[in-house]
């Protein structure tokens, strides 16, 4: 009895091994797919690889965001950012948001969220409907404010019936520019590339923002 | 060869796991916001299905009665492993979507119920079959409900638009709609049946 | 199926009292808010009210004639009812094929399937509005700024009081405008005055008893005067809560339902102490400025229970039997 159970265990054990060894690369393949289109989503065109150069910088509230710096060349043409909202109607929320050197905001791209199907969910595309200009947040220059949805005196028009999903997202926006205004001073204080002096203010991990 | 065939129709129609023995609801009621998700996890479950049971039905005089409960469900844990590794590495995108619940099919009644009541007193071959027909039905059924509430609920079959989205009810892509949907169609299956009978 | 439900020992029995004739004086009680309604919003209360009994009346007719095959009962008022209500618990701009599939929805899946009238587990209308508002939220929640409260145009939507309650309670009109009735909301929730004269008319014609509209009213008041005893905040105040929103209406009209309320009076108290409970809880804590439709459904759920504990000893019986 114990001896059959044993061996069934080993070989289902020896069995698993080998799928994991041959599934392994094309799953870290795929992950890293994810997160290098999210990122060619979101800022202007690059050449270097954002993924390798990420750090860690602090935001405002005591917690710190992975930045991913895209470049051409030399030069710094912008950041995408990994932001996060705990404030969903569903709880947690990932957001990829990309900014070019001048404030502006590229585009974004929800990486995760648990939002209502066909109401929070339309985040996806809602805050970036080109001919809805006053329901996108492309192009919006952070340095004028922080944004907010109209309800709350802003001018980012909500999504009809989920304006808990539109807040949340408005301050995952705005929590990523705190970000992005301390990766600006970094940038021209000519630390592009020193990536030891970030981490070392990541000082608090409260944050959830990896990944 | 008839014998084998009746297995498989017993599985489809008159065993349908989830219209007449009403098993594996969790996954049934959770996965089926479209028909795409509904049946990628009646497939993944039919994969692990038939392979749990043609390793059980190889090994049932092998292993002890004693232990067999957790020698079925390490065997029934390998292949849904397996499942989810291949997923992820192959179609992540599925695998997201369907998320906690590939891993749970582990824990899904109908794989381990058909271990218990067929693999482990049958030849292997009736065993695939089985395996195959209560797989197929599983499918049927999840496909039939995902594709059911995506049109009540969004206007598409397969993302392929029926009319336009804003005339769906979102009530049906939410959890309330699966239990009404799932409840309307086992109603309409058991009318079909006992029109035949 | 009229004869299955006249041995219901709902109160009205004792009068020797018919369906129709129950259903009729609801009806009857339902006028001083029709009349609010048709005042605020004009001729749109009168379409939609007229098109959601239209819409009730006619699923049910097809529906039974052609899925059951069975003799349609439509002249119990019972369909009408629910399309009067169906009516008063949406904005009275909602678009008519909403209307349309909420009438299929309170007949066809919440009252058929189960079999009909005395069958449902569920108050058809309340069901209906939870169905529309959960499956289309952005028509549910614009209402149409009311013709009394200023120029704006019917397109414009504007705020409930239980919206701004939970959002800005700084903005909150006066107690008396809600009391009569003129802010903004689902056609038939506008003025609780007028509700309350449907209440008396009905007390007083003996269709319900007072125990299960009371209760609601006395548990709102009480759990939320608790509490703003505690923090006197405006979104704790129990007479914003008494006089908004669709409480006066699902307390009134909706809760006391035959079909789906208990028999008992303890029954219809721990009932009505329940929707109380749950329309608060919503209210302040939930997602939904709105609490009142849930908090029936679900205490609909719980009926049966209710009956199956406080049903009456039988008189002379000692043991029970097995």
């Amino acid at each position: 009895m114990f001896l059959s159970l044993s061996l069934i265990c080993l070989t289902v054990a020896l069995l698993l091994a080998q799928v994991n060894k041959m599934t392994a690369t094309p799953i870290a393949e795929a992950k890293a797919m994810k997160l290098q289109n999210a990122i060619r989503e979101v800022v202007p065109a690059f050449d270097n690889d954002p993924v390798a150069e990420a750090y860690r910088m602090a935001g405002g509230s005591g917690d710190s965001l992975l930045v991913y710096p895209a470049r051409q060349g030399d030069e710094l043409v912008g950041f995408a950012i990994n932001s996060y909202s705990n404030n969903g109607f569903s709880g947690n929320i990932q957001i990829m948001v990309g900014f070019d050197m001048e404030h502006h905001i590229v585009n974004y791209a929800v990486l995760q969220h648990g939002e209502t199907p066909g109401l929070g969910s339309k985040m996806m595309e809602w805050f970036r409907d080109a001919t809805r200009p006053s329901q996108s947040v492309i192009g919006r220059d952070l340095s004028q404010g922080a944004l907010t949805v109209t309800k709350d005196g802003g001018d980012v028009d909500a999504i009809t019936a989920s304006t808990i999903t539109s807040r949340a997202f408005m301050e995952a926006v705005n929590r990523a520019y705190t970000v992005y205004s301390g990766s600006m001073e970094d940038a021209w204080s000519g630390a592009t590339t020193a990536t030891d002096e970030e981490t070392e203010e990541t000082t608090n991990e409260g944050g959830i923002g990896n990944e | 060869m008839n014998k084998k065939v009746k297995i498989l129709i017993n599985g489809i129609i008159k065993e349908n796991p989830i219209f007449v023995l009403l098993l594996g609801m969790c996954p049934t009621l959770a996965t089926t916001s479209s028909a795409i998700n509904g049946m990628s996890m009646g497939l993944a479950t039919m994969f692990v299905l038939i392979s749990s049971n043609a390793v059980i039905s190889l090994l049932k005089n092998v292993i002890p009665d004693m232990v067999r409960i957790p020698a079925f469900i390490v065997v029934i844990a390998t292949f849904v492993t397996i499942v989810e590794m291949m997923m992820n590495a192959y179609v992540p995108a599925l695998a997201e979507s369907l998320g906690i619940f590939i891993p749970l099919i582990v824990v899904n009644c109908i794989v381990l119920g058909r271990a218990e009541a067929f693999a482990s007193k049958n030849g292997v071959l009736s065993s695939i079959f089985d395996g195959v027909g209560i797989g197929l039905g599983f499918t049927l059924a999840l496909t039939l409900l995902g594709a059911s509430r995506e049109l009540l609920g969004t206007g598409k079959i397969f993302s392929q638009t029926i009319y336009p989205e804003q005339y769906g009810s979102l009530l049906f892509v939410l959890a309330p709609g699966a239990f009404i949907v799932l409840g309307f169609l086992i109603a309409i299956f058991n009318k079909l049946q006992h029109k035949k009978a | 199926m009229e004869q299955k439900l006249i041995v219901s020992p709902s109160p009205h029995v004792h009068s020797g009292d018919t369906i129709p004739r129950n259903m009729y004086a609801v009806l009857i009680a339902l006028i001083p808010a029709f009349l609010v309604a048709l005042y605020t919003f004009r001729l749109d209360a009168l379409l939609i009210t007229a098109l959601s009994v239209l819409f009730c009346v006619g699923f049910e007719y097809l529906i039974v004639r052609f899925v059951m095959k069975k003799e349609p009962a439509i002249l119990d008022g019972s369909a009408i009812i629910t399309g009067v209500l169906l009516a008063f618990n949406v904005p009275s701009n909602l678009p008519v094929w909403i209307l349309a599939l909420g009438a299929l929805f309170a007949i066809g899946v919440v009252k058929l399937s189960f079999g009909g009238l005395g069958n449902n587990i569920f108050n058809p209308a309340i069901a209906g509005r939870i169905f529309l508002l959960i499956s289309f939220p952005a028509q549910m929640t614009s209402w149409p700024a009311t013709a009394i409260a200023g120029e704006a145009t019917d397109a414009v939507s504007s705020a409930t009081v239980l919206g701004l309650l939970k959002h800005s309670p700084e903005a909150l009109p006066a107690l008396q405008q809600m009391f009569l009735g003129f802010e903004s909301g689902s056609l038939g929730e506008m003025s609780a005055a007028a509700l309350l004269l449907g209440l008396v008319y009905l007390l007083w014609r003996r269709v319900i008893t007072w125990h299960i509209p009371f209760t609601i009213l006395a548990t709102v008041a009480l759990f939320t005067g608790i509490l703003f005893l505690i923090d006197p905040l405006p979104q704790y105040n129990p007479l914003i809560h008494l006089f908004s929103g669709g409480l006066m209406l699902g307390a009134v009209f909706m809760a006391t339902d035959y079909v789906t309320s208990p028999l008992t009076k303890k029954g219809m108290i721990i009932y009505g102490a329940g929707i109380g409970f749950i329309t608060v809880a919503i209210r302040l804590w939930g997602a939904y400025p709105e609490g009142i439709s849930f908090a029936i459904l679900l205490m609909n759920a719980f009926t049966p229970l209710i009956n199956t504990y406080t049903t009456p000893k039988r008189f002379g019986e000692a043991v029970k039997h097995g």
